[in-house]
C-alpha cells in the first residue's frame, strides 16, 4: 500500500521536477532571446553610429547636404527639451501617483483616474502631438521649444503616473503604520518613508519615461518642428535629435545618413548612461 | 524625496534659465513644406546664413503641410510641388513663385537589365500601376523591349505610402496620358494606390526597390542620381524616349507659358527632348502680411538664391529657372503688400 | 536603578532627582511642526494633480472630437466597417487600419508576455546576484534603443533576414493547407503584419520585463521562503506565490507594454507596408495601422474629409484601448474574487 503511494509521490515529484527543469530551461532561452535582439541591434547601431561620429558632430551645426556638418544643435535641442519635459511632468506623475496610492484609493476620483491614466498611456504620441499643435502651436502662430516641451512632458506623466502607483502600493503597510504610530504627519509619511521605500521603483518609471521621450519623433514633428541653425530660445523651432535623425535617414545623402547613425548612438548613449547613473544613485542613499 | 522632488526642479530651474537666456540675435524665418525641394533651400540657406547671418529655417514636412500651415500662418512661407490654381491663390489672400524644377523618374530592379535600357510609355507605366500588367514578360512591356530578357516573374510595385508633392507629379502625369488611371484613381498628393507596398519618402521606396527582385517604383531625379538606382526611359508626348537629366528636365520646362500665370504643371509636355514626368516647385506666401520685416528677409533669401544659387542647385541636380521668368517672379513680388498697401521691400 | 523609583526613594543626590522627576513627568508639549495645514495642501495638491490628469484626457477627447466631426457626421458607425480609403474620391472607412492595429499588437503580445516573464523569472530567481545588475541593465537597453532605430533597423535588416529565412521557408511548407496556408500566403518580402508584429514585441519586452522584475522583486521574502520551506519547485514558487502576489503590478506592465504597442508610429510605419486595402487575412501581406496612417498622410491631409477622418481614426484608437483595458479590469475583478480576503 505505502509502496504504491511512495511511487506515485516519487512519479508526482519527477513530473514537478521535470516542469521545473522546463520552465528553467525556458526562462534561461527567454533571456538568451531578449539578449540576443539587443546584441544585434546594438551591434548595427555601434557600428553604423561609430563611423559617423567625430569631434565635428558635437561642435557643428546640422549642415545641408553634403556639407562638413555636426549635430550640435539637435543634440542641444533635445537635451534642453527632455529635461524641461521630465522636471515638468515628474512632480505631476508622482503627486498623481501618490494621489492614487495613499489617499482614498477607492474612490470614484481615483478609479476614474487610474482608468483614465491607462488610456492616455496608450495614447499614440502623434496624437498628444496633434493636440500640442491645436492649442499651442496655433494659437500663438508659431512652432516653438515651448510647444515641444508641453508634447513631451504630456507622455512623462501617465508613465510615470502608473510605476509611481504601483512601487506605492507595493510598500509594506507596516512601515507606513509605524511612522503615523511615531506621530508623523501624513506628508511626511508619504514622502519621508513610503516615497523612499518605493524610491528605486519610482526611480525605474521615471528613466523609462525619460527612455521613451528621448527617441519620440512624431510629437516633435509638429510642435517643436525642427531647426536648421543653432537656437537656444525656446519660442524659435527647435532642433531635436530624433527628428533629425527622421530628416536625415531617409535621405539619399551618405553624410547625412552617417549622421543620423552617430545620432541614433547618442541618443542610445546618454539613456544608457542615465540607466547606469540612476541605479548607482539608488544602491548608494540606501 | 530628494531625487523625485529636487532632481527634477533642479533640472527644470537650469533648463529653463538656458532656454530663457538665448536672445533672438540674427533674424530668423521659417518656411516649411515640400520634401522635394528641400535639400536645396537647406543649402541655399546655410550659404545665405554665411553670407548675411540672416536664419532661413526651411523644414520639409510634405507639400499638403506647408499648404495648411502658411494658411495657419505658422511659417512666413510654405513651400508645394504641386501649384494652387490662380482662384485659390485669390481666396485665400497668397501668391506664388517657383523656385527649381526637377522630374520623377521610375527606377526598376531586374536582373539583367542595365540603367536606361527599359522603355516604357505613359500607358504602360499605368497600367503597370494599375495592376493590369502585373508580370515582367507581358507582352505589352515586350513590344516597347523586344531585345531585352525579361524575366517570367511578378511585378514588385512599391509607391509612396505617405502623401508627397512628387507623388502628384506622378499621378497628374498618368491621368493625363493613361485613362484608365485618370477614372479609377486620379491624381493627389496622397490616392488610393490599387496595388503596390508602400514606402515611407523617397528612401522608403529606394530600399524596397533595391531589395525586392523584379521591382518597379517611382523617386525624384536627385535621388536616381546620387543612389545610382536602375532608372527607365519614358516615351515624351513627342514619341521619343527620352532619359531623365538636367537637359531633358530644362525641355519640359521650356514648354510653359510662365508669363501668363506661375500655374504651370510641366508633365507630358510637347518638346522633342522634353521628359515627360517633370515638375516644379513653388513658393507661397499671403499678399498681405502681417509681419513685413519677416517677408521681406524671405524675399530678400529668394532674390539672393536665384542670383548665387544656380550652380548649388545644379549641384544637387535640380534645374533652375530660366533667367526671364526670374525677372518676371522679382516683379509679381510687388503683389506681397503690408497692412498700409505697401509693398514689402526686398532689395 | 529602577529598584531605586519603584520603591519611591527620592532622596538621592539633586542632579538624579531632577533626571527621574523628567522620566516620571511627561516632556513639555512642544508645537507641531507641521499642523492640519499642510496636510491639507499637500492632500489638494495631490488631488490636484490627479485632476490635472482627468482634464488631460478631456481636453485630447474634445479636441480630436471637434476635429473629426465631419467624418463622424458623414459616415457615423460604418466607418468602422468600410474598407475603402480614397483621398482623391473623398471616400474612407477605417477598418484596414483597426486590422492592422489589433493585429500586430495582438502578435507583439503573443511573443513579448511569455518572453518577459521569462526574463523576469530568470533575473529575480535563478540568476546569480552579480549577474542580476548587468542583465537587467542589458535588458532595460532594450528601451533605451528610439522606435525610429527600430523602423530603420527592421526595414533594412531584419526585414530582408525575416524573409530569407522565415517567410520564405514557411511558405513554401504550408503552401497547401487550407488554412495555415491562407495566413502565410502573401509576399515574402519582409515588411508585412509578421514582421511589424516581431519588432513590436522586442520594443515592448524591455518595458514588461522591466515592471514585472521589479514587482517580482518587492513579493515579501517571507512568502517565497515559505513556500520553498514546504518543497515547492522554483516555477511552482513563482507560479502559485509570487504571481498572484504581484498580479495587478504584472497585468499593469503588461497594460504598459500594450499601451505602448498600440500606441507606436515610427517603428511600424517603416515595416507595415502601409497598403491600404483589405483581402487577405495572410499575415505577410502589407497592411496599415492607425497610428501608421496618421504618421504617413497627417502632414499632407486637406483640411476637409481626409484630416477629419484620420481624426475619427485617433478617435476609434482611444475607443479600442477603453476596450481592452475594460476587460483587463473585469478580468483582474474575477482573478480577486477567487482569492480569500487580504488580511
Amino acid at each position: 500500500m505505502s509502496a504504491t503511494a511512495y511511487e506515485l509521490r516519487a512519479a508526482k515529484f519527477a513530473s514537478r521536477k521535470r516542469i521545473n527543469q522546463l520552465a528553467t530551461g525556458m526562462a534561461l532561452a527567454a533571456m538568451a532571446f531578449g539578449l540576443f535582439w539587443l546584441f544585434w541591434i546594438l551591434w548595427e547601431t555601434i557600428l553604423l553610429g561609430i563611423d559617423g561620429l567625430s569631434v565635428a558632430t558635437f561642435t557643428q551645426m546640422t549642415p545641408p547636404p553634403n556639407d562638413e556638418g555636426g549635430l550640435a544643435n539637435a543634440i542641444y535641442g533635445s537635451f534642453l527639451m527632455v529635461m524641461l519635459a521630465t522636471g515638468l511632468g515628474t512632480p505631476i506623475g508622482v503627486m498623481a501617483g501618490i494621489y492614487l496610492a495613499e489617499f482614498d484609493t477607492k474612490s470614484w476620483l481615483a478609479s476614474t483616474t487610474r482608468f483614465v491614466n491607462d488610456i492616455l498611456l496608450s495614447a499614440p504620441s502623434i496624437v498628444i502631438g496633434l493636440f500640442v499643435y491645436a492649442v499651442v502651436v496655433s494659437r500663438f502662430k508659431s512652432f516653438s521649444g515651448y510647444a515641444g516641451v508641453v508634447a513631451l512632458s504630456l507622455l512623462v506623466i501617465p508613465v510615470v503616473i502608473r510605476t509611481t502607483e504601483n512601487m506605492l502600493q507595493l510598500v509594506p503597510p507596516g512601515l507606513r503604520e509605524a511612522a503615523y504610530a511615531l506621530g508623523a504627519p501624513k506628508w511626511k509619511v508619504i514622502l519621508s518613508i513610503t516615497l523612499k521605500a518605493a524610491r528605486a521603483g519610482v526611480i525605474t518609471g521615471v528613466l523609462l519615461a525619460v527612455a521613451r521621450i528621448a527617441g519620440e519623433t512624431a510629437p516633435l514633428l509638429f510642435t517643436a518642428l525642427s531647426n536648421q541653425f543653432w537656437t537656444s530660445s525656446l519660442s524659435e523651432p527647435m532642433a531635436s535629435l530624433p527628428v533629425t535623425i527622421f530628416k536625415f535617414a531617409m535621405s539619399p545623402y551618405e553624410n547625412w545618413q552617417k549622421l543620423a547613425w552617430a545620432g541614433v548612438f547618442i541618443i542610445t548613449a546618454a539613456v544608457l548612461g542615465l540607466n547606469i547613473l540612476a541605479r548607482v544613485l539608488t544602491r548608494t542613499k540606501i | 524625496m530628494r531625487i523625485t522632488f529636487k532632481l527634477p526642479l533642479l533640472s527644470l530651474a537650469v533648463a529653463s534659465t538656458m532656454g530663457f537666456a538665448g536672445a533672438v540675435c540674427a533674424q530668423e524665418v521659417t518656411g516649411a513644406g515640400a520634401t522635394f525641394p528641400a535639400p536645396v533651400y537647406a543649402k541655399w540657406a546655410s550659404e545665405y546664413n554665411k553670407a548675411t547671418g540672416v536664419k532661413v529655417n526651411y523644414q520639409s514636412i510634405g507639400s499638403g503641410g506647408g499648404i495648411k500651415q502658411i494658411d495657419s500662418k505658422t511659417v512666413d512661407f510654405g513651400a508645394s510641388d504641386m501649384p494652387l490654381t490662380d482662384e485659390v491663390l485669390k481666396t485665400k489672400g497668397q501668391m506664388q513663385f517657383p523656385t527649381v524644377m526637377g522630374g520623377v523618374v521610375p527606377v526598376i530592379n531586374v536582373k539583367g537589365i542595365e540603367p536606361g535600357q527599359l522603355k516604357l510609355t505613359g500607358q504602360l507605366l499605368g497600367d503597370i500601376f494599375l495592376g493590369k500588367v502585373a508580370r515582367w514578360n507581358d507582352p505589352a512591356i515586350k513590344a516597347l523591349n523586344p531585345t531585352l530578357a525579361l524575366p517570367d516573374a511578378a511585378i514588385a510595385q512599391v509607391r509612396r505610402a505617405d502623401g508627397s508633392g512628387t507623388t502628384f507629379i506622378f499621378t497628374n502625369y498618368l491621368s493625363k496620358v493613361n485613362a484608365e488611371w485618370k477614372s479609377k484613381v486620379g491624381e493627389g498628393t496622397a490616392v488610393n494606390w490599387p496595388v503596390g507596398a508602400g514606402g515611407k519618402g523617397n528612401e522608403g521606396v529606394a530600399a524596397f526597390v533595391g531589395r525586392l527582385p523584379n521591382s518597379m517604383g517611382y523617386v525624384e531625379y536627385s535621388y536616381v542620381k546620387q543612389n545610382k538606382l536602375n532608372y527607365a526611359t519614358v516615351q515624351n508626348a513627342a514619341g521619343n524616349f527620352v532619359k531623365p537629366e538636367d537637359d531633358s528636365f530644362k525641355a519640359a520646362a521650356v514648354g510653359a507659358d510662365w508669363a501668363k500665370s506661375f500655374y504651370q504643371i510641366l508633365t507630358n509636355q510637347p518638346g522633342k527632348d522634353a521628359w515627360p514626368i517633370s515638375g516644379a516647385t513653388f513658393i507661397l506666401m499671403h499678399t498681405k502680411q502681417d509681419k513685413p520685416a519677416n517677408a521681406t528677409e524671405v524675399l530678400k533669401f529668394f532674390s539672393w538664391a536665384y542670383k548665387n544659387g544656380d550652380k548649388t542647385a545644379a549641384d544637387l541636380d535640380y534645374v533652375p529657372m530660366p533667367k526671364p521668368v526670374i525677372a518676371a517672379i522679382e516683379k509679381s513680388w510687388g503683389e506681397i503688400k503690408d497692412n498700409a498697401g505697401k509693398p514689402v521691400a526686398f532689395k | 536603578m529602577s529598584s531605586t523609583l519603584a520603591n519611591g526613594d527620592f532622596s538621592s543626590k539633586p542632579l538624579a532627582t531632577q533626571s527621574v522627576r523628567a522620566m516620571i513627568q511627561p516632556p513639555p508639549v512642544k508645537k507641531a511642526r507641521s499642523g492640519p495645514m499642510a496636510d491639507r495642501i499637500f492632500g489638494w495638491l495631490a488631488k490636484g494633480a490627479a485632476l490635472f490628469t482627468l482634464g488631460m484626457l478631456i481636453a485630447i477627447l474634445a479636441s480630436l472630437t471637434i476635429s473629426a466631426w465631419p467624418a463622424i457626421d458623414k459616415y457615423g458607425l460604418s466607418f468602422l466597417s468600410n474598407t475603402t480609403w480614397d483621398p482623391v474620391k473623398e471616400e474612407f472607412g477605417g477598418l484596414v487600419m483597426i486590422y492592422g492595429t489589433l493585429a500586430t499588437s495582438f502578435i507583439a503580445l503573443l511573443i513579448a508576455v511569455p518572453v518577459s516573464f521569462g526574463i523576469a523569472l530568470f533575473l529575480t530567481e535563478l540568476s546569480p546576484t552579480w549577474l542580476k545588475r548587468p542583465l537587467g541593465t542589458a535588458i532595460e537597453l532594450l528601451a533605451a534603443v528610439p522606435s525610429i532605430v527600430y523602423g530603420m533597423w527592421g526595414l533594412l535588416i531584419f526585414g530582408p533576414v525575416l524573409a530569407t529565412y522565415v517567410q520564405q521557408p514557411l511558405q513554401t511548407a504550408f503552401a497547401g493547407v487550407p488554412y495555415l496556408g491562407a495566413f502565410v500566403s502573401g509576399p515574402p518580402v519582409g515588411i508585412g503584419i509578421l514582421s511589424a508584429g516581431i519588432i513590436l514585441a522586442i520594443m515592448i519586452i524591455p518595458f514588461i520585463a522591466a515592471v514585472m522584475r521589479d514587482v517580482f522583486e518587492v513579493t515579501p521574502p517571507l512568502l517565497k521562503e515559505s513556500a520553498y520551506g514546504l518543497g515547492a519547485t522554483t516555477w511552482e514558487v513563482v507560479t502559485k506565490v509570487v504571481l498572484p502576489y504581484t498580479k495587478t503590478g504584472v497585468i499593469g506592465g503588461i497594460m504598459l507594454g500594450l499601451g505602448r504597442a498600440i500606441g507606436e508610429t515610427m517603428a511600424v510605419t517603416f515595416v507595415i507596408g502601409n497598403f491600404n486595402q483589405l483581402d487577405s487575412l495572410s499575415l505577410f501581406q502589407a497592411a496599415n495601422s492607425i497610428t501608421s496612417a496618421l504618421a504617413n498622410e497627417f502632414a499632407e491631409a486637406g483640411e476637409g474629409l481626409h484630416q477629419a477622418s484620420l481624426m475619427y481614426l485617433g478617435l476609434v484608437l482611444f475607443f479600442i484601448t477603453f476596450v481592452i483595458l475594460s476587460l483587463s479590469k473585469l478580468l483582474l475583478a474575477q482573478l480577486r474574487k477567487g482569492e480569500g480576503a487580504k488580511t
